[in-house]
């Protein structure tokens, strides 16, 4: 998507940049930015500096042995990478290198070619599928992981690529999530389908689908109330939604994307667990990349799951969504230039 | 929320309690196992590693004291140091200042701080007859102070007008003013979500600190948060400089390992803990409790602590082994009894027993008083040594003079009698099902409510209930303790007692072990 030229290019990242309709009157909008590499890297780079100098601290001048394996071990621990995988790259750097010496830039390659090998397979792009119409999004996670910003970002990317997008306000929930979704909707154009606070949200989404229909929408994007996956009666109005969506159209929800926030730790591999099953979610979404969490769970949950990572968030702005590169993920991790 | 990680640690205990002696290889393994739980509970590394240090540290130093079994040391020194990082003192929100006083909320995105806000201005205009104002500095994500406004007028509480185009500080100092005027005692400001790395918006937050003098600085934190939480408590407190903590979502999932992170990280105390998306769902934190329910020994280790300083480990051994033989006699049966003394009395025990203390007062009605075990170690006293070692010696003119050596009548000489009988046929029934699983202890433990007059039927369906898991009798006293007396009719409900049934009790109790007795 973007280039690899690491220059502080606020141009390309205006060009690249999915073009969203004149920014938002917010202060922080206007100074220019660095392309999202760059971001996604500065973001990365108090964790992958940390763990990068952890390693350079750590392998040089000395041989490999089990104590330095375990610092490493503890290094990876520290990036949410999980005990599993810690203990995979640290078995990988360590075979055949007992005792020798051994560089750290070797070692963060290594670091970055595990974590890379696994994310490639799972660093696959959304596809919106134009024979389906509209294209049903159903955004679903936690809450505070950054659902409806995420849906404000999606239409935005949506709309630049000339797309009819409609908005479906399902967190009838919390307080302000439906005037929230509007703002996005006034920014990105899209209109945006409500009912009022504490309606039935599968009612709105029954609304929503029939007018998303008579629009010609081409996406329809579905927030939902934030919910935490051991909560099983809110699991399961969730099934409801889903199964009001079926009533209208057999193959909906076309996707259902899980949002993660980055600082999330080891309770991601349960959210996806139970998400999965309850809602049937076929991609994954991470947030708040631009923090100093360094959504090491990813390697984890791609192991374990093996479910598509279609984009991480890095920002607040609109364009500040981008889609999931695995090579890239694994060096900004590893703390590689 | 600390479901799993309690799950993982007292089944490590629990492995080291059922060993007799600990080798330093046996503790280490014990670590290990520690910290691998802690790391999956998302307890940040630096604070599993303190963790672990101090416990082998405090292990390695530890007395030896003769009368607990070493597994049991162990046990209570993880729980010294999970309350050292805990906490021990439970902290409110403090509101001991000039009104109006002003409480700052910081925290990441989507960490819950406005919604946090809402349930704080509840609690402190609810319970506490506060007036409260709630104002949103939150500029920045769209529909933020319409959030916060509609929370207000949800829960009846003022919200300071929006005026567009302010920035935090103007909002900030409007709302000092504003509380000033109409006599506010208390101003909840909620400040936009930020990342720990965006200085702008921390230097923001900063400002509105200064401007507003804070008497509380809380930042929110999810409970969800895996090794980051290090990062964003240190962070928020570095450059800030908050007070105490908020944990939102606690009703996440079994983990809690930001809990221990963040506490231990910065120092702060927890003040309080999000349990649910109502606005009520707010809960003041205790960390001793908490560090009890991580551990899931329930009060045991206070039980453990009383038993280290009366109990004299060999001498349990000695007896446990004689009644697991079947030799369970008069003398050893005075042994018990001296022991439940030693440690206050029947009712003094039963307290120790989470769920147990409704009971206490029971016991009381009941005369179960210390009397009760005296007269019966008199009755002991005034038995031959023969007769202690043969109890089927005793016919009636022998009755007759115990009874009036020991200044009590025949009926009760009688019925200790028929109590050690039961008693020794209830060690044998046991010692011959030696299967020590998890329930064992509290086999023992119900020996203790039921112990009174049960039958052998009555025994199996207390074994059968349980599991099958009667054990070698390492609590034998205390089985006959409450003889007769009107809670020997309780003990099939004992079961279903509330304070029993709770999970997280039940591994402490599968664990108890208060007289040291080492399984063989």
């Amino acid at each position: 998507m973007s280039d690899d030229t690491p220059k502080k290019s606020g141009l390309l990242s205006r060009l690249f940049g999915t073009g969203a309709p004149a920014p938002a009157p917010e202060p922080l909008a206007e100074a220019p930015k660095p392309s999202w590499w760059q971001r996604l890297k500065h973001g990365l780079a108090r964790s992958s500096s940390s763990i990068g100098q952890g390693i350079t601290d750590l392998f040089t001048k000395r041989k490999l042995d089990a104590g330095t394996l375990e610092e490493f071990e503890d290094v990876l621990i520290r990036a949410d990478l999980g005990l599993p995988v810690a203990t995979r790259i640290v078995e990988a750097v360590g075979k055949g290198r007992y005792g020798k010496e051994i560089e750290g830039e070797e070692v963060k390659a290594i670091l970055a070619a595990e974590v890379t090998r696994a994310l490639i397979p799972v660093a696959l792009p959304l596809v919106i599928d134009t024979a389906k119409k509209p294209f049903v999004i159903l955004m679903v996670g936690v809450n505070g992981s950054g659902k409806t910003t995420t849906i404000g970002k999606l239409a935005a990317k949506f709309s630049a690529e000339g797309r009819k997008v409609m908005l479906a306000a399902g967190d009838t929930f919390r307080a302000a999530a439906i005037e929230q979704l509007q703002v996005w909707g006034q920014r990105t154009g899209a209109p945006v389908i409500t009912r009022p606070q504490g309606s039935d949200a599968s009612g709105l989404v029954f609304d929503a689908l029939d007018k998303a229909n008579e629009a010609g929408s081409d996406v329809l994007l579905i927030d939902t109330a934030g919910r935490l996956q051991n909560r099983t009666e809110l699991m399961v109005e969730l099934e409801k939604v889903i199964r009001v969506i079926k009533k209208k159209d057999e193959t909906a929800p076309h996707a259902t994307l899980l949002v993660l926030d980055a600082t999330v730790g080891q309770n991601a591999l349960s959210q996806v667990e139970i998400f999965g099953k309850m809602a049937g979610v076929t991609g994954l979404v991470m947030t708040k990349l631009d923090g100093t969490a360094r959504g090491g769970i990813l390697v984890a949950l791609a192991e374990k799951f093996g479910l598509p990572v279609h984009f991480i968030g890095i920002g607040e702005a609109v364009d500040d969504l981008e889609p999931f590169n695995a090579d890239e993920f694994g060096r900004a991790i590893a703390g590689l230039e | 929320m600390f479901e799993s990680l309690s799950d993982k640690l007292s089944g490590i205990l629990n492995a080291l309690t059922r060993r007799g002696a600990l080798s330093e290889e046996d503790v280490n393994l014990a670590l290990r196992e520690v910290r691998r739980a802690l790391i999956e509970a998302d307890v940040a590394l630096d604070v599993v590693r303190s963790f672990t240090d101090k416990v082998r540290e405090r292990a390695v130093g530890a007395e030896v004291v003769r009368s607990v079994s070493p597994g049991q040391m162990v046990i209570k020194i993880v729980n010294d140091v999970l309350v050292d990082t805990l906490g021990s003192e439970a902290s409110p929100i403090d509101l001991e200042a000039v009104p109006p006083v002003a409480i700052l909320m910081v925290g990441l995105q989507g960490s819950g701080k406005t919604t946090s806000t809402g349930k704080i201005a509840r609690r402190l205009s609810d319970r506490m007859k506060r007036k409260v104002l709630m104002a949103s500095l939150d500029t920045r994500r769209p529909a933020a102070m319409e959030q916060l406004a509609s929370l207000g007028k949800q829960l009846a509480i003022e919200v300071l007008p929006i005026i567009a185009g302010q920035s935090a500080v103007q909002i900030a100092k409007r709302a000092m003013d504003a509380a000033r005027l109409g006599g506010f005692d208390v101003v909840m400001l909620d400040t936009a979500g930020r990342t720990t790395v965006d200085d702008e918006l921390m230097a923001e937050v900063a400002e509105v600190k200064a401007v507003t003098k804070p008497h509380e600085v809380l930042l929110v934190a999810d409970a969800l948060t895996g090794q980051d939480a290090v990062n964003t408590a240190k962070a928020f407190d570095e450059r800030v400089g908050i007070t105490g903590i908020v944990l939102t979502r606690v009703d996440g999932d079994g983990r809690g390992g930001a809990a221990l992170s963040m506490r231990a990280i910065t120092g702060k105390p927890i003040k309080l803990v999000g349990t649910g998306e109502k606005m009520d769902a707010l809960e003041d934190f205790h960390p001793a409790r908490i560090a009890n329910r991580i551990l899931g020994m329930g009060d045991v280790v206070s039980l453990v602590e009383k038993a280290v300083e009366n109990i004299d480990q060999e001498k349990a051994m000695r007896t446990a082994e004689r009644m697991r033989k079947g030799q369970f006699d008069l003398t050893d049966m005075r042994d018990q009894l001296q022991q439940i003394e030693k440690i206050g009395g029947v009712g003094g025990l039963m307290g120790m027993i989470p769920g147990v203390a409704k009971m206490k007062n029971q016991i009381a009605a009941s005369h179960l008083d210390g009397k009760v075990v005296k007269h019966q170690i008199a009755i002991v006293n005034s038995m031959t040594a023969a007769e202690r070692k043969n109890p089927d010696l005793l016919k009636a003119s022998r009755k007759k003079r115990i009874a009036a050596g020991a200044g009590v009548s025949v009926e009760l000489v009688n019925r200790l009698l028929k109590q050690h009988r039961q008693m020794a046929d209830m060690m044998k029934l046991m010692g011959q099902n030696k299967r020590g699983g998890p329930m064992a202890g509290l086999a023992n433990m119900f020996g203790i409510g039921g112990g009174g007059m049960p039958s052998p039927e009555e025994i199996a369906a207390m074994q059968k209930q349980m599991g099958g898991g009667a054990a070698l009798p390492e609590f034998p006293g205390a089985a006959k303790a409450p003889a007769g007396l009107p809670l020997a009719g309780s003990a099939p409900k004992l079961p279903g007692l509330p304070g029993l049934g709770v999970k997280p009790t039940l591994p402490g109790l599968g664990s108890f072990n208060p007289f040291g007795g080492k399984k063989k």
